[in-house]
């Protein structure tokens, strides 16, 4: 059973209808948005926890959860921030662009709604740079929202003064990383800071600062205009609301889409994407959350809930509901090692060992591709990826490790065939 | 240390860029720029400045333009910060050139959910215009980089030239881009499938249908 | 003070400190690379991983982690030996395993932790990275490819140093520490961050290939180059100092040198005097000791004797001149060579009174006529730490130049010191630890002195638990030759004044020798600088290295520094050289050896026979408070070469050609 058009957040998903201010108030963006601020602070804040949403980012963390971590008070020299993490930079993910460039007003009207209940002065929407064409819509819709009042002092005629600052990104995925932006918002390198402290307590310049994706703060209008019930009644315990699937590689057709929560990843294909290319039977894997969590073989991927605890659940995760799919012509290796590429060319270097590791991992992986190594480098492999994991400043190394991991797990015998078919187990047997 | 790329002459790029300052129009969107931040954090418009100069660079040399180190000292004194913290801000982001590119800069993204549509094809139609990786074309037309994850991974495979996105390719969508591109012309940006808008489902949404022809206002649905 | 237990064993640890240090409190050896106690925490290299619970499952970055009530540390499970072995793998992988002609190799962390913690053997198959070259100028010699990206240099030029001509390019596996565009790091501190860099991608240009460090003997001394004072280490072999570095002393230099103190050396070698000689006809001819004394005597000068000290010479050295010239019936003593005469009737009044370590604790600063860079490096680290980490207001009268820090510069008329613009004036008074501080330069300026212990009363710099009220010398020698009594009402003037028939010249070689022309000038020192080309008799002396001495800071600190190496050829230590010419003058000093004449002088002055910083009390003499409106000087023309040592050192010489004057060698180097 599919999500019901009256239920989706994004009704503009597509851009069919323009972005603009006025058709977004047509569509019931920016409606009464005092009323939904006079709630109070408080209020909106337990509504969010109430809801049940879950951070959109990936790592899923309970949003209205964070905002309370934010000070009550803000002290006027010490004001406090709301970011906004629109870096979507992850292989696979591209919901948050499809949100900038289309519906752009939902996630505007959400960061003031979400800025006032953590009692932030100002929101920054830290857009990744490679989004030129969506930070131009950013930008005019902000100045939209300017001139119509919605922003700045008194903002939305609710009394309460709050700007929203676009900011464009340079080309680093790592910026994606809560400190890292913060950093690169600071004109640094995006290098991830040490935690604690955490950006709640001494964030953007020094400062209490909250960083949330896109989506996170786009749906909390809906989510309060509706009710925390309404929300929470998609999708399985702990795993509440309504999400934009990104389905890319093998399928027949490619897109993003709404939809609730859990939906079997089969469903997901068969009602959205046209089916796998060649059929069920011709699916490989799928790496079910975006680049960083490890892939699934396709009998445990196809009848899997997408959501936090279902995708858990078969080894992986939901990360940012971006699933690469990935059909028997695939040369899974090869897919594998291009992720190690990406993580070799964004590692920003300031750890040894994910600056050290992610280079080591992806030569070797490159070896395997080709059976060009030893049957025991394997084990190494997979002991280095146990070394990078866990020891760095951020998850990257993580990240970096988990699709290794995940291509060994399950595909082992296709490597050895590899190096088998190279020669490599002669050498071994010798 | 073979991807880093080598700094052009220092005494060069001194003579051609050494006077560098903003245009008029530039030096107001500027000024803009650092009043996002607040007082005394000017350092944080380093990144749009630094876009900025680049860009402008780019007009003066009909090129997609790049950052010679007089110019990112320009940014760096403008911001009060020291010139090797802004270069480092240069050095760390793929975005900024630090060497001179073509009129277009082609960037091919390479990542895996392009790799899987077919990114392979899309970089043959370039190397077959004679493009090479990390290279420009002798006409100084193109410059072909490999790029990480551009973020448009339901309409790949894709390549990003200069401000725009051209989606869906496959070999012969992007011969024709990069002739149109060559004759002076102009060619469709985004998604290049004949019938596709952007991310939905090739061939027509399967979901709010309503919205393709009108602005649908789905409140009236909502139950009370 | 939270409770946390180390490998099974409870120690409260005090507020604020991190896991680390309650580690190393339970002495536990925690291998570093990127931590530093005296630099920013970074937490990049990885290898200080222990485990620590409550927390996540995963190793924990000891350096960072603060410790909470509770905490079980263990720094000796499988699971910390595995994260250990794993970072020095990484680290290593990349790394040129060329420590044979490696000039860190002996004293290399990476190679010491690699015992300790690696895994004996590597499993990486595939090609290491190379990394170009860098240049950062005449101190700091460059092998990147050995860089482990800890930053550590990085740090210390934006954190310490002040100058952010250290940065990390390019990023991942690229990631290159370098110089500004591979040009030479414009700062006198720039050879701490060889002693910082825990390999050998930075290590010290003078000493390549000299020595290794185990065939190196170490002594503990006092650094002389300026009145700073800073603790080093003598690193010799056979008769050579081969370098200099500091010894760790909070209340002086932390751990600091400035280039000056740590490359200065090789001028110890070069230009020195190993043999008297003594004027003939107008040319200097090779003499014997006792054709040196014959002429000395021969002057029969009786008591018309001075002693002119230079800015290198140690309280022994003076005390025995002294003893000398008091025994021949002489009493014109003076230190201040090139003409300086404030009052010295109060050695509290042209005393570093806040003390050294206290200085970073100041919260609004008056600079007066001094460059605290040049004239005392290791003084405006601690004012910028005042100015960097707690937010201190520097404002300064003098020539304008770069401190490193956010100074406001209110002009360099002298007469400004007694009319401070009112924002001054209110910032010093609203301050709750002001601090002046008066340079050479501000003193030579008439009524200075005066105006600014008016100044000190006028904004309370003087009071209980502190004081504010400070000068900074840049003569080693200064304070303790007030000490001793080297020092006349009108200074240098009065001996010009007396025309002495004789005049002995402790290394003095800044003195206006043609202002004395009737006076025989013997030379006792150990460069042939200026001073020896002046001299009618030469005596070869020692250096600073070359005997045991005392000597007194800026801050009033009596220190000692010992002896690393013999003087060359016929040079003697300066206080036996007196004592024999006393026999040939026929006069007795009271001392025959080197440890009864350290007897006499404290027996004389008490304060130097005590380690520490010697008690001036607070008095303020009644002095001329009216500055003359002038511009107050610099005293200090080229940082590298103010004296005669460093003007004999080639590292010392290129310095100045490159860093002051501007040459470029980088292209030579490559």
């Amino acid at each position: 059973m599919s999500l019901a058009d009256k239920d989706r957040i994004f009704t503009n998903l597509y851009g069919f209808q323009p972005w603009n201010l006025k058709s977004a108030q047509a569509r019931g963006d920016w409606d009464n948005t005092k009323d939904l601020m006079s709630r109070g602070q408080d209020a909106i804040i337990e509504e969010i926890k109430a809801s049940g949403l879950r951070g959109r980012g990936g790592a899923g963390f309970p949003t209205g959860l964070k905002w309370s971590f934010m000070p009550k008070e803000p002290r006027a020299d010490r004001p406090s921030f709301l970011v906004i993490n629109a870096d979507e930079s992850e292989p696979g993910s591209c919901k948050d662009r499809e949100i900038i460039r289309h519906d752009p007003h939902k996630l505007i009207e959400g960061a003031l709604i979400a800025g006032f209940a953590m009692r932030a002065r100002a929101a920054y929407i830290y857009i990744r740079g490679e989004f030129i064409r969506e930070a131009e819509t950013l930008f005019a819709a902000v100045q939209e929202a300017y001139d119509a009042g919605l922003l700045g002092k008194n903002a939305a005629k609710s009394g309460y003064d709050f700007d929203v600052f676009v900011h464009r990104g340079a080309g680093a995925y790592i910026c994606g990383e809560e400190t890292a932006m913060i950093e690169s918002l600071e004109g640094k390198k995006g290098q991830p800071r040490l935690k604690p402290p955490f950006p709640a307590g001494a964030g953007l310049y020094g400062c209490p600062t909250t960083v949330n994706n896109v989506e996170s703060i786009a749906v909390v209008p809906t989510i309060l205009r509706r009710g925390a019930p309404w929300f929470a009644s998609f999708g399985r315990e702990n795993n509440k609301g309504t999400k934009l699937f990104q389905i890319s590689g093998h399928v027949n057709k490619p897109c993003v889409v709404e939809e609730e929560m859990g939906i079997t990843f089969r469903e997901l294909i068969d009602t959205h994407c046209g089916g796998i290319r060649g059929g069920w039977d011709n699916l490989l894997a799928v790496i079910p959350g975006g680049s960083s969590v490890p892939l699934v073989p396709a009998a445990e991927i196809m009848d899997a809930p997408m959501d936090f605890d279902g995708l858990k659940a078969v080894g992986s995760g939901l990360g940012t509901a971006a699933a690469i799919v990935m059909d028997k012509s695939t040369d899974v290796v090869q897919a594998i090692s291009r992720i190690s590429y990406f993580y070799k060319h964004e590692s920003c270097g300031q750890c040894t060992p994910c600056r050290e590791g992610t280079g080591w991992m992806w030569r070797v992986m490159e070896r395997l591709r080709t059976g060009d190594a030893d049957i025991s480098e394997i084990d190494t492999l997979f002991d280095v990826t146990k070394q990078v994991e866990g020891h760095t400043i951020c998850a990257l190394g993580d990240a970096a490790a988990w699709p290794i991991q995940g291509l060994i797990k399950h595909f082992r015998p296709e490597i050895e065939r590899r190096i088998r078919e190279n020669g490599g187990a002669l050498e071994a047997a010798e | 240390m073979a991807d880093a790329p080598q700094i052009p002459d220092e005494a060069e790029t001194r003579a051609r860029w050494g006077n560098f300052a903003w245009t008029a129009e530039n030096a107001e969107k500027a000024k803009a720029v650092i009043a996002r931040y607040p007082a005394g954090r000017q350092r944080s418009a380093v990144m749009p400045l630094l876009d900025l100069a680049q860009r402008q660079v780019g007009a003066e040399t009909q090129t997609q333009g790049w950052l010679p180190v007089p110019v990112i000292e320009f940014v760096a004194a403008q911001l009060d910060m020291p010139f090797m913290r802004a270069y480092e801000v240069a050095t760390f982001y793929t975005m900024y050139n630090l060497v001179p590119v073509g009129r277009y800069h082609v960037q091919v993204c390479g990542t895996t959910p392009c790799l899987l549509r077919g990114s392979d094809d899309v970089m043959a139609a370039c190397k077959n215009r004679g493009m090479t990786k990390g290279k420009t074309t002798p006409d100084g037309l193109f410059t072909l980089t490999e790029v990480e994850c551009m973020g448009t991974c339901t309409n790949a495979p894709m390549v990003q030239i200069n401000d725009d996105n051209y989606e869906d390719l496959d070999y012969d969508s992007m011969t024709r881009i990069l002739d149109a591109l060559a004759a002076g012309d102009a060619p469709k940006a985004g998604t290049q499938i004949a019938g596709r808008h952007t991310s939905e489902p090739e061939g027509g949404p399967t979901t709010l249908k309503e919205m393709v022809k009108a602005n649908h206002d789905y409140r009236k649905e909502w139950e009370a | 003070m939270p409770k946390v237990t180390v490998d099974g064993v409870e120690l409260d640890v005090p507020q604020g400190a991190t896991v680390l240090q309650a580690c190393e409190m339970a002495g536990k050896e925690i291998p570093r690379f990127c931590y530093h106690e005296r630099l920013s925490i970074a937490g990049n290299c990885r290898m200080c991983l222990v485990e620590v619970a409550p927390g996540p499952p995963k190793p924990q970055a000891s350096c960072a982690l603060p410790t909470a009530e509770g905490q079980v540390i263990r720094t000796d499970s499988p699971m910390v030996k595995k994260a250990r072995e794993g970072v020095m793998e990484f680290l290593l992988i990349n790394h040129p395993l060329d420590c044979p002609i490696c000039d860190q190799g002996g004293e290399c962390d990476l190679q010491d932790q690699s015992v300790a913690y690696g895994r004996g053997a590597t499993r990486y198959d595939e090609n290491k990275r190379a990394v170009t070259e860098k240049y950062m100028g005449p101190i700091v010699k460059t092998v990147m490819t050995r860089c482990i990206q800890c930053t550590r240099c990085v740090r210390f030029a934006e954190e310490v140093a002040g100058v952010e001509d250290i940065g990390a390019i390019y990023r991942g596996e690229n990631m290159q520490i370098t110089s500004y565009l591979e040009h030479a790091i414009q700062s006198e501190l720039s050879g701490n961050v060889v002693d910082l860099c825990p390999v050998g991608a930075l290590t010290s240009k003078p000493y390549a290939f000299e020595a290794r460090p185990w065939e190196l003997t170490k002594t503990l001394g006092i650094d002389m180059m300026d009145a700073v004072g800073t603790n080093v280490r003598i690193d010799s072999r056979g008769r050579q100092v081969l370098r200099v570095l500091p010894r760790v002393n909070d209340d002086v230099n932390e751990e600091w040198a400035s280039d000056k103190t740590r490359h200065h050396v090789d001028g110890l070698v070069r230009r020195r005097l190993d043999r008297p000689y003594v004027r003939k006809s107008g040319q200097m001819v090779e003499a014997t000791w006792a054709e040196a004394f014959e002429a000395i005597k021969a002057v029969n000068a009786g008591s018309s004797v001075a002693a002119i000290a230079g800015d290198l010479v140690d309280c022994e050295t003076m005390f025995a001149a002294k003893s000398l010239v008091n025994a021949l019936g002489g009493t014109l003593l003076e230190g201040r060579q090139t003409g300086l005469d404030y009052d010295v009737t109060s050695l509290s009044a042209v005393n570093f009174n806040t003390t050294i370590a206290e200085a970073e604790n100041a919260d609004v600063i008056l600079l007066v006529g001094t460059n605290l860079r040049w004239e005392a490096p290791l003084i405006n680290t601690r004012v910028r730490k005042a100015v960097w980490k707690k937010g201190a207001k520097v404002f300064a009268i003098g020539p304008e130049t770069d401190l490193t820090y956010r100074t406001e510069w209110l002009g360099d008329d002298a007469s400004l010191v007694a009319k401070l613009p009112q924002h001054v004036t209110d910032a010093l008074k609203g301050a709750e630890r002001p601090m002046l501080v008066f340079g050479g330069g501000a003193l030579s300026v008439p009524g200075v002195h005066g105006a600014g212990l008016a100044l000190a009363k006028a904004v309370n710099a003087v009071r209980d638990g502190w004081n504010g009220y400070n000068v900074v010398h840049f003569s080693a020698a200064r304070m303790g030759s007030l000490m001793l009594g080297y020092g006349l009402p009108r200074g240098i003037k009065d001996v010009i004044a007396a025309k002495p028939k004789l005049a002995f010249f402790l290394g003095a070689d800044e003195v206006d020798f043609a202002a004395l022309p009737d006076t025989f000038k013997v030379y006792v020192g150990h460069h042939g600088d200026k001073g020896a080309h002046a001299a009618d008799v030469i005596l070869p002396a020692a250096a600073w290295t070359e005997k045991d001495f005392t000597t007194v800071n800026t801050e009033g600190r009596v220190q000692r520094s010992e002896k690393a190496v013999f003087a060359p050829g016929d040079a003697r230590e300066d206080w036996s050289i007196f004592r024999a010419l006393a026999d040939a003058l026929g006069v007795s000093v009271g001392f025959d050896s080197f440890d009864e004449c350290r007897a006499a002088m404290i027996a004389a002055v008490p304060a130097l026979g005590v380690e520490g910083i010697a008690d001036y009390g607070w008095t303020v003499p009644k002095l001329p408070a009216k500055p003359e409106a002038r511009a107050i000087p610099s005293p200090i023309k080229d940082f590298y070469l103010t004296n005669a040592i460093c003007r004999a050192s080639p590292t010392m010489q290129r310095c100045s050609e490159e860093l002051i004057h501007g040459v470029d060698f980088a292209e030579a180097a490559e």
